[in-house]
């Protein structure tokens, strides 16, 4: 079984894989990492994001093998030292109702701000285009994001 | 649903190891960049390649270069590369505007343009662009290097001229000299994954001439040679437009799928390209370069 070295929310790990194992099989059931959620498990439903290398992908559609050397963060590292204002936004506007999608939305809405600190509705809407949502509608998540890049 | 598989992986880091293992391997190896597809299919059992080959530890491979007026597109280049490039941006915006109606951010950040013309959906978004702008494909085996032109390329419903000891290693676009502007009108139910229930592209060139291509209506992507002829040298009218729809829609055969039924599709084509072909002479007169 092949040795893979990368960083996982700015800790270094070492761990072994098969080649057919997916980075989201691992991050939940090697690693214990549970933010990313299986959805749809082919890409279209964006649960399973996670940043790889600061840009946000889709770990179900990632062999585990090919992030050796890179740098994966997840939801547990972005909160690492509490709640970004982007989740406490999330939290304030009512944003999710079972969370299922909670992870992945919050990756993609990091992933937008920390490129463009003042996005418009329309780039934010863009942004979070591959996300789905079957709870709240969008509307209180994209108000949310919308809130923060007011700041 | 996980890989019920198993496959050996490697990721060489220079081409010759790459057409070694595609000699060894021939149809058993799969090229692996994205995987945005390649991954899915596996997961559904539509591709058990016994050996993985990932070429992103080619350096080359991910260059976007701009050399005596040629462009070159590196397969492992993907489609939030092409937005970025100020390259792309300054020589060939239609490459961006058609990069930016892809899916969504988490799989443009991976997702690459080689592979989405290797795929070869009918509704490959980057097809039309590449077949207005006449484009290349660079294949290369162990035999040597061959160049494919996009024309040609399309061979079936996911089927190209590519054989099975070759990869792709890029694609070529010479800029033309004759001033041009164009457009790629996509439709989609709403943005954000979903792919093309159709989609024009279409090129104009200062001298009156216009290159017009389609994806998603037909078996393969293609260019409609027919209607380039008749536009050839004419200025647009309507009466003109009113002739070349007519002449389109003898050159389509959509079918009737989940996203859209043929009738709706073979009438919005119309729709679409009457929309693109004005918004590219607008474009061409405002004096913005493609």
């Amino acid at each position: 079984m092949p040795e893979i070295h990368f960083i996982l929310n700015h800790e270094k790990r070492v761990i072994n894989v098969e080649f057919h194992e997916t980075l989201l099989e691992v991050l939940r059931e090697k690693l214990g990492v549970k933010s990313p959620k299986c959805g749809c498990d082919r890409g279209d439903c964006g649960a399973c994001n996670v940043l790889l290398n600061g840009q946000s992908v889709r770990s179900c559609l990632i062999l585990a093998v090919e992030v050796d050397g890179q740098e994966i963060v997840t939801v547990e590292g972005i909160s690492k030292h509490g709640l970004t204002k982007v989740q406490e936004a999330m939290i304030d506007n009512n944003a999710f109702q079972c969370g299922f999608c909670a992870p992945g939305i919050i990756i993609s809405a990091t992933e937008l701000l920390n490129n463009n600190q003042h996005p418009t509705i329309e780039e934010i809407k863009e942004a979070l285009s591959g996300n789905l949502c079957r709870c709240t509608g969008y509307l209180p998540i994209l108000d949310a994001v919308f809130k923060v890049s007011k700041e | 649903m996980s890989i019920i598989h198993d496959f050996e992986y490697c990721k060489p880091t220079t081409l010759d190891e790459v057409t070694d293992l595609l000699s060894q391997h021939g149809e058993k190896a799969k090229i692996l960049a994205g995987g945005t597809d390649l991954v899915v299919q596996m997961k559904e059992n539509i591709k058990m390649p016994d050996t993985v080959i990932d070429i992103k530890g080619i350096k080359n491979l991910h260059e976007i270069l701009f050399e005596d007026n040629t462009l070159f597109i590196g397969a492992c280049v993907t489609f939030r590369e092409l937005i970025e490039s100020e390259i792309i941006k300054k020589y060939f915006p239609l490459i961006k505007e058609m990069s930016q109606t892809v899916a969504s951010m988490g799989i443009r950040n991976r997702a690459t343009i080689v592979g989405n013309i290797c795929s070869a959906v009918p509704s490959a978004d980057s097809a039309p662009v590449l077949l207005v702008y006449d484009a290349d494909i660079i294949a290369k085996s162990a035999s040597g290097e061959r160049i494919i032109p996009i024309t040609e390329w399309f061979t079936g419903p996911k089927e190209t001229a590519l054989r099975a000891d070759e990869l792709v290693t890029g694609i070529e676009i010479r800029l033309t000299d004759t001033k041009h502007a164009g457009r790629y009108e996509k439709l989609g139910r709403y943005s954000g994954e979903d792919l093309a229930q159709a989609g024009v592209c279409i090129l104009v060139f200062e001298d009156l001439h216009y290159n017009v291509a389609f994806c998603a209506v037909g078996p393969v992507p293609k260019r409609v040679f027919s209607v380039e002829k008749l536009l050839h040298g004419k200025v647009i009218s309507d009466v003109l437009i009113e002739e070349a729809k007519h002449l389109l829609q003898e050159e389509i055969s959509p079918i009737t799928d989940i996203r859209a039924t043929n009738e709706y599709r073979a009438h919005m084509m119309g729709v679409m390209f009457e929309r693109g072909l004005k918004k590219a002479v607008s474009r061409l007169h405002g004096g913005v370069n493609a």
